[in-house]
């Protein structure tokens, strides 16, 4: 039901591609692998939600918990094919005062590669 | 006086059965000719309600879910029969007071409720919680 389906290292971002609902069980596999990830020297993130059209505001807070250990490296975290409803409850969380958001991944590598 | 159409579900505390009744919500919201963008936010908002029924009511019992149909908008309440709270005394959050601190990143459910529908009411004593949200049909009403 929710699964990361994808990630790869492209230019030095890390890009991590996830399936389905975004709740506690997808926050917490994201968090592994940007935890493993950090260890080895990676420090931007571009997260495709492309197939993942809802979200639970325990998934998004275990993407708070993200942004702070990134932020201790002087890392990025990034979002790209956000649905409407996941940008705007990221808006009302405050998340994309933290995080960059594009409208594909191409658009969001270009910037941040 | 003619009662409105309601469609009631009840749903066992399971994990993730927050989705069934965003299974319904979209079924009323095209009943309602509602646009993808209110059904998206009802959706969102029951979401949240559902998981503060499962997780802080701390009951083991059933929550109920009535959607109440009108020609002006949606009410959806969300029933537990759980601990109840005082709603005055939740804070509400702000990342930047998370962000580098010991505080939890957790509580944005009552908030992300508020913002995404019309109308949020509680009522809630020691024998449970009635959260009952609106989202009209018309977006200037």
């Amino acid at each position: 039901m929710s699964k990361i389906i994808d990630k790869n290292v492209k230019n030095g971002v890390v890009v991590v591609s996830t399936e389905g609902y975004f709740n506690k069980d997808l926050g917490e596999a994201l968090k592994e692998i940007t935890d493993q990830e950090i260890k080895e020297g990676h420090k931007n993130f571009l997260i495709n939600l492309d197939q993942s059209k809802i979200v639970n505001s325990i998934g998004a807070s275990i993407l708070i918990e993200i942004i702070e250990e990134l932020q201790v490296v002087d890392g990025s975290l990034n979002f790209c094919n956000l649905a409407p409803i996941i940008a705007k409850t990221f808006k009302i969380m405050g998340l994309t005062k933290y995080c960059e958001t594009f409208d594909n991944e191409e658009a969001a590598l270009q910037k941040l590669a | 006086m003619k009662k409105n159409p309601t469609v009631e579900l009840k749903l066992p505390i399971l994990k993730n059965m927050e989705l069934v009744a965003t299974h319904t919500s979209d079924v009323v919201a095209k009943h309602m000719n509602l646009s993808e963008e209110k059904s998206a936010e009802i959706s969102m908002a029951l979401i949240e309600a559902c998981i503060n029924a499962f997780e802080h009511s701390e009951t083991k019992e059933d929550i109920y879910i009535h959607f109440i149909i009108s020609d002006e908008n949606l009410t959806i309440k969300v029933i537990d029969k759980g601990v109840g709270f005082d709603s005055s005394s939740i804070k509400l959050p702000n990342i930047d007071d998370k962000l580098g601190t010991t505080e939890r990143k957790r509580g944005w459910g009552l908030m992300l409720i508020q913002e995404l529908m019309d109308k949020v009411d509680y009522e809630s004593d020691n024998s449970g919680t009635t959260l009952t949200m609106t989202k009209n049909k018309k977006s200037d009403e």
